[in-house]
């Protein structure tokens, strides 16, 4: 389906409603890969999709334009979820690809670009459509090397790729179409799966478009913002500063549930008026919701027993996942129960320190089953982290970006 | 000697110490550095990193 955004700008894009893992992340409400085409005299198209949907593409131009009169083809970004239907869409149209040489270079490495025809532009460049034209900013890093936006002059529509993005399926395009909590929580999330690590290099981009008037945010995934830019906007400076929020997580995973009862325990302790406390079993929450969660929490507990001394396979996996993520500025604390030797507690330490997280104190650590002396211990710890918790959001102590 | 730091992840090249994680001996200037050189923190290459004092 064509959805237009202006009378010379329209969504061309794919809605995928059954995708439930992205490499990895656990997309639970689906996604979009979002194309749009913008005519003036001459006729560009913003990004493609994923290979298997070129022919939704192809198709949903074709309800406006003959995919022959596309002169111009934006990559912003390589990643095969917007390059997919690339050469598909330049052998339809006879296109000439606009890119950046990064991206050029990510390309090559995909696919065969022998015989493509390409036009390089950087910050600054203009690509003149006749009646719209589209003018060029490089993003490094937002989400990779080659990253660039892409902002229609006229229109004042910011083709912001994958910066702004959510995984959404939905049938409306518009974030006043969806509900917008829900259309948050996805932001949100995809923020802290897919970006966080690059919080520096999203804030220089935000300086960036700070300065473009702006009508419409149309990022490569989910609805498109027209009606809430100052929210998302707004949420973008929060995740990039890491503004903490009173809340303290306890993420444990357990054999015979002694590191549970700890678990249990701390939170019964880091309980009280104005801080949230949320108790997680690694291996029922997933790694997805969990980093979301880190993002904004300024506190938290990880707890395993030891398994063949050392930590469990699925804690282990998240915080190997989590490193990569580096959510900054939080404090924590590792926890658990052994029967003759405290590895995993060891191990969570050691790896708190490699994440820079603040650690409040030594691993707490029980025999068995917690007595009743290590369980005061976990209460007591439960009140630091909330301590801390509270103390970070009312300081609202923000990152350098 | 000039320092540099990398523009996605803060980390910053000194030539004092070089780079023993990808064999880059002390007191290799910046621009000495290969050009397959990455950043050791992030991945991105020598074209995302700026001078700094
Ligand atoms: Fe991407
Ligand atoms: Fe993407
Ligand atoms: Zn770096």
């Amino acid at each position: 389906m064509y959805v237009e955004l202006t009378k010379e700008t329209g969504w061309v894009g794919a809605i995928d409603w059954n995708v439930r893992d992205f490499h990895g992340y656990e997309t639970r409400r689906g996604s979009t890969y979002n194309a749009y085409l913008v005519q003036g005299e001459k006729s560009a198209l913003i990004d493609t999709v994923k290979s298997r949907f070129a022919d939704t593409l192809l198709a949903n131009v074709g309800e406006v334009s003959d995919p022959d009169d596309i002169d111009y083809v934006v990559a912003n970004h390589g990643e095969p979820d917007h390059s997919g239907a690339l050469p598909e869409v330049l052998e339809a149209t006879g296109a000439t690809l606009i890119t950046n040489e990064k991206a050029l270079g990510t390309l090559e490495g995909y696919y065969d670009t022998s015989g493509w025809q390409v036009e390089f532009v950087g910050t600054g460049d203009t690509l003149d459509l006749g009646g719209s034209s589209l003018s060029f900013v490089q993003t490094p890093m937002v989400h990779w090397p080659d990253s660039m936006v892409t902002y229609c002059l006229e229109t004042k529509i910011l083709f912001s790729n994958d910066a702004f993005g959510q995984h959404l399926a939905s049938s409306g395009r518009f974030d006043d179409e969806t509900e917008l909590p829900v259309v948050m929580d996805e932001a949100k999330t995809y923020y802290a799966n897919i970006v966080m690590l690059y919080g520096r290099t999203i804030a220089k981009a935000l300086e960036a478009v700070g300065d473009l008037e702006i009508e419409m945010i149309a990022p490569s995934h989910g609805i498109i913002w027209r009606s809430e830019i100052p929210t998302i906007l707004g949420a973008y400076e929060d995740w990039v500063r890491c503004r903490p929020v009173a809340k303290v997580l306890v993420i444990y995973e357990s054999m015979w549930r002694s590191t549970e009862l700890m678990a249990r325990e701390i939170v019964e302790g880091a309980m009280r008026d104005g801080v949230e406390v949320r108790l997680f079993d690694v291996t029922r929450a997933g790694r997805t919701a969990l980093a979301t969660e880190m993002l904004d929490a300024a506190a938290v507990a990880f707890g395993s027993p030891t398994l063949n001394m050392t930590m469990m396979p699925e804690i282990a996996g998240l915080l190997t996942y989590l490193k990569g993520l580096a959510p900054k500025h939080k404090a924590g604390l590792a926890f658990g129960s052994c029967g003759w030797a405290p590895a995993g507690q060891r191990e969570l330490q050691e790896r708190l320190e490699e994440m820079e997280i603040e650690v409040l104190r030594e691993p707490l650590s029980a025999q068995w089953r917690p007595d009743n002396e290590v369980l005061g211990q976990c209460r007591e710890a439960g009140r630091l982290l909330a301590d801390y918790a509270e103390n970070a959001a009312a300081e609202g102590h923000l990152c350098e970006p | 000697m000039q320092k540099w730091e990398c523009t996605a992840c803060a980390y910053v090249y000194d030539p004092e110490e070089g780079d023993p994680t990808q064999d880059i001996e002390a007191g290799t200037a910046f621009e000495d550095l290969p050009d397959d050189w990455v950043c050791p923190d992030c991945g991105v290459g020598k074209d995302l990193f700026e001078p700094v004092d």
